[in-house]
């Protein structure tokens, strides 16, 4: 399969296999006005499957996302057909607005004006848990 | 502004001090008759408690200060869908401190966040209910003249009962604890709980789905209730509610210096004819509750400048 190189944009490659969707949909690239790539699947020596997205527009992406999805991601700029940038992922300490709760006992899911924040509690097993009840994210 | 949500906003010394104060309190209660001369307690509840309220109720009277009530949610701003955080702000400008209640989680850190004054946190769901640990360690305390060195067994609903996760808290931070963890498969312990408060500090322990064999060698017991609150599942509850009955034929090899505990309200789970067998400690629990959170209201308004 051929997908076009991109001038003037960013590649989030070397993602999990089988993440690739949930971080497209964290990153909300579904509502860009810019050609986007999704590839899942990719053959990959390293990795035997990746998934890989391509962004055909300067925009500057919340690594905390990524970092949540998949921390051993990597991000590429590009300018005018040349990597200028790989960006470094790791996993964020705190997260906010990026996942809800799902504990029906939680406070925010009765207040819905608060953040949604979630620490990670567990770096090893990529574990984060909300802010409020302590819940862990699924 | 200094609160407590969580029994880990303490530090071992400051359970440790509390409980000097707390001893003192019981030893000299006209030195502290007017600790709270002029100070208001506003208890918040926002879901139904008689034994917690009333205990920060008759603390505050017996340090001196006063109290204003929102006793029922339902009556209340919040039945209008006034925010947890405009409540806190509002009776900030009421009040010297506030405890409330609330049945979701994370309500009395939202609370403490907005407020002005200390926030007690008095339950907030199945989540956090500190000043029932506190209650827990000056029994404990008061019964056996030590923290360390004890075989504690707790029984019953250890998932959802948040009283067991602050107890096993506190507790890990002593040396020589070893934990029997005794419950129906469906209701064992949480994973994170043991991971963060036994496994991480090495603290011995055993999982078993049999109380008898266990109450040899405990020094204390800990017994609660299976929650119906806790359940989505009606099944599920009426299943797994009578899973524990503590009755006396099942002392007959327990130690002589047992502690028989439980945060209470009981149903059935330990039987009427405990309550006089002289290691029944539970209604000292309530007791020794109402000395805590006067210790704790004492050490809050001190941090805050109030008194």
């Amino acid at each position: 399969m051929n997908i076009d190189s991109i001038q003037n944009g960013v590649v989030i490659d070397h993602i999990k296999a089988g993440c690739g969707m949930n971080l497209y949909e964290l990153l909300n690239l579904g509502a860009l006005d810019a050609s986007v790539a999704l590839i899942k699947n990719v053959q990959s020596k390293k990795m035997g499957k990746k998934d890989i997205i391509k962004i055909d527009a300067d925009i500057s992406l919340n690594l905390d996302v990524i970092g949540y999805v998949d921390p051993d991601a990597t991000v590429n700029v590009i300018k005018n057909g040349v990597l200028t940038e790989k960006m470094s992922i790791d996993m964020p300490e705190t997260l906010v607005n990026v996942i809800k709760c799902k504990n029906p006992r939680c406070i925010t899911s009765c207040e819905q004006e608060l953040d949604q924040v979630f620490k990670l509690s567990d770096k090893e097993n990529k574990e984060y848990r909300c802010l409020y009840c302590e819940t862990k994210a699924r | 502004m200094r609160s407590v949500i969580d029994i880990v906003d303490l530090t071992t010394e400051e359970l440790d001090t509390l409980i000097q104060t707390a001893v003192d309190i019981i030893e000299n209660p006209q030195k502290y008759a007017d600790a709270c001369h002029g100070k208001k307690l506003a208890t918040l509840f926002f879901e139904p408690s008689t034994r917690t309220r009333m205990s920060f109720e008759a603390a505050m009277y017996e340090l001196g200060g006063n109290v204003i009530s929102m006793t029922d949610g339902a009556s209340s701003s919040a039945s209008k869908g006034e925010s947890v955080s405009d409540t806190a702000k509002t009776v900030s400008c009421y009040a010297d401190i506030i405890a409330m209640r609330h049945p979701k989680e994370g309500a009395a850190f939202v609370a403490a966040k907005a407020a002005s004054i200390p926030v007690i946190n008095a339950g907030d769901g199945g989540h956090c209910h500190p000043t029932q640990t506190l209650a827990d360690l000056l029994t404990i305390y008061r019964e056996k003249g030590r923290f360390n060195n004890l075989t504690v067994g707790l029984c019953g609903d250890l998932k959802f009962g948040r009283t067991v996760h602050s107890l096993i808290n506190a507790l890990s931070r002593y040396d020589g604890i070893k934990f029997v963890l005794i419950s129906p498969d469906e209701l064992k312990l949480p994973s994170y709980v043991k991971r963060d408060s036994i496994k991480s500090k090495n603290i011995p322990y055993i999982q078993t789905t049999d109380l008898e064999s266990a109450i040899p060698e405990l020094d204390i017991l800990y017994m609660t209730r299976v929650q119906r609150e806790r359940f989505f599942n009606e099944e599920d509850y009426l299943r797994l509610k009578d899973s524990y009955i503590l009755t006396p034929d099942k002392l007959v090899n327990a130690k002589a210096d047992l502690s028989i505990m439980h945060p209470l309200p009981r149903v059935n789970e330990i039987s009427v004819a405990i309550d006089s067998d002289p290691r029944a400690c539970y209604f000292k629990q309530v007791l020794n509750g109402k000395y805590m959170r006067m210790a704790l209201i004492l050490k809050l308004l001190k941090e805050a400048g109030t008194i």
